[in-house]
């Protein structure tokens, strides 16, 4: 039996709001998997989409251009959701403290690793774990591994947010 | 070309993944740093959530003999073959995820919560992608 101290010290802000929200990020994928067969993932597109400007062979492989487009409509839908739940909640737009080197070199770190692992957090973490994927266990736990080293190294260097 | 149908599916698909990035908090950088600063664990049910409901779906409909509606495909599962891609992939994603506390999904959910410093790192993103293909071909 875990005591109330304990649960309040793993989950300071509860868990019903990031259980709900995994359950409808599981739903957001398992729709488009039933009626289309598709694994949908997040990072492929910041790769397919380079292929409507540049003519290097690598992004206009068959299943580059193929999805490219329906990529981009699957992008479209996941900031349309956000801006819904914005409007509904009423909470107004929201903006990051964390300070933009940060995003920029992260974000870099991001696009190169993601593409260079096959999948990020949904198309390993949801789509490949979801497939009981050995790669994707694998995968994920490296970038959990990796993602919780840097995260404490850096606030333990006074870096914040 | 895709029909109005695989795209509107796609789209609503979409649409769901980004509410319930929004509604986990996914979609801010500080919360998904005070998890991988090991003092909120609650994002654990977020992968998890989202991985047992489509691995539900995915047990269910690639051992049978059904296929897609919308595209008559066969189900199948996510796989990929193993290589040292994979794990370099997944350091150096780690060490991003960790710098900046955005993964590729939360940062488009992250633009829609209104968030407008995204949008450094989304093109960060887009560059590393294509650093990736000078490194592989």
């Amino acid at each position: 039996m875990i005591s109330a101290a304990l649960f309040n010290s793993l989950f300071p802000n509860g868990i019903l709001h990031y259980f709900a929200g995994g359950l409808l990020i599981g739903l957001g994928v398992t729709f488009i998997y039933v009626l289309t067969g598709l694994t949908p993932g997040a990072s492929t597109v910041l790769e397919s989409s380079w292929s409507y400007v540049s003519d290097r062979a690598s992004f206009n492989r068959p299943g580059m251009v193929d999805s490219r487009g329906w990529r981009l409509v699957f992008t479209a839908g996941i900031v349309s959701g956000a801006v819904l739940y914005t409007l509904l909640s009423g909470g107004g737009a929201w903006t990051t403290d964390v300070q933009l080197w940060r995003l920029g070199i992260g974000g870099f770190l991001v696009g190169l690793g993601t593409r260079l692992g096959k999948g990020c957090t949904s198309g390993h973490g949801i789509c490949g774990v979801g497939s009981r994927s050995e790669t994707s266990f694998v995968n994920v736990a490296v970038f959990l591994l990796f993602a919780i080293g840097t995260a404490t190294l850096v606030a333990a260097l006074g870096v914040t947010p | 070309m895709p029909s109005v149908a695989f795209l509107a599916v796609v789209y609503v698909g979409g649409l769901l993944f980004g509410v319930g990035l929004a509604l986990s908090q996914m979609a801010r950088p500080e919360v998904v740093l005070s998890f991988l600063q090991l003092a909120d664990f609650g994002l654990l049910f977020v992968m998890g959530g989202g991985a047992v409901v489509t691995g539900l779906a995915i047990a269910v409909l690639s051992t049978s003999d059904s296929t897609a509606p919308l595209t008559g495909a066969r189900y199948g599962r996510r796989l990929r073959s193993m290589d040292r891609d994979v794990l370099v992939g997944g350091t150096i994603f780690g060490v991003g995820w960790g710098l900046s506390g955005i993964c590729p999904g939360a940062a488009y959910a992250s633009v829609g919560i209104g968030n407008t410093p995204i949008l450094v790192a989304i093109a960060a993103m887009l560059v590393g992608a294509y650093a990736k293909t000078l490194l592989t071909g």
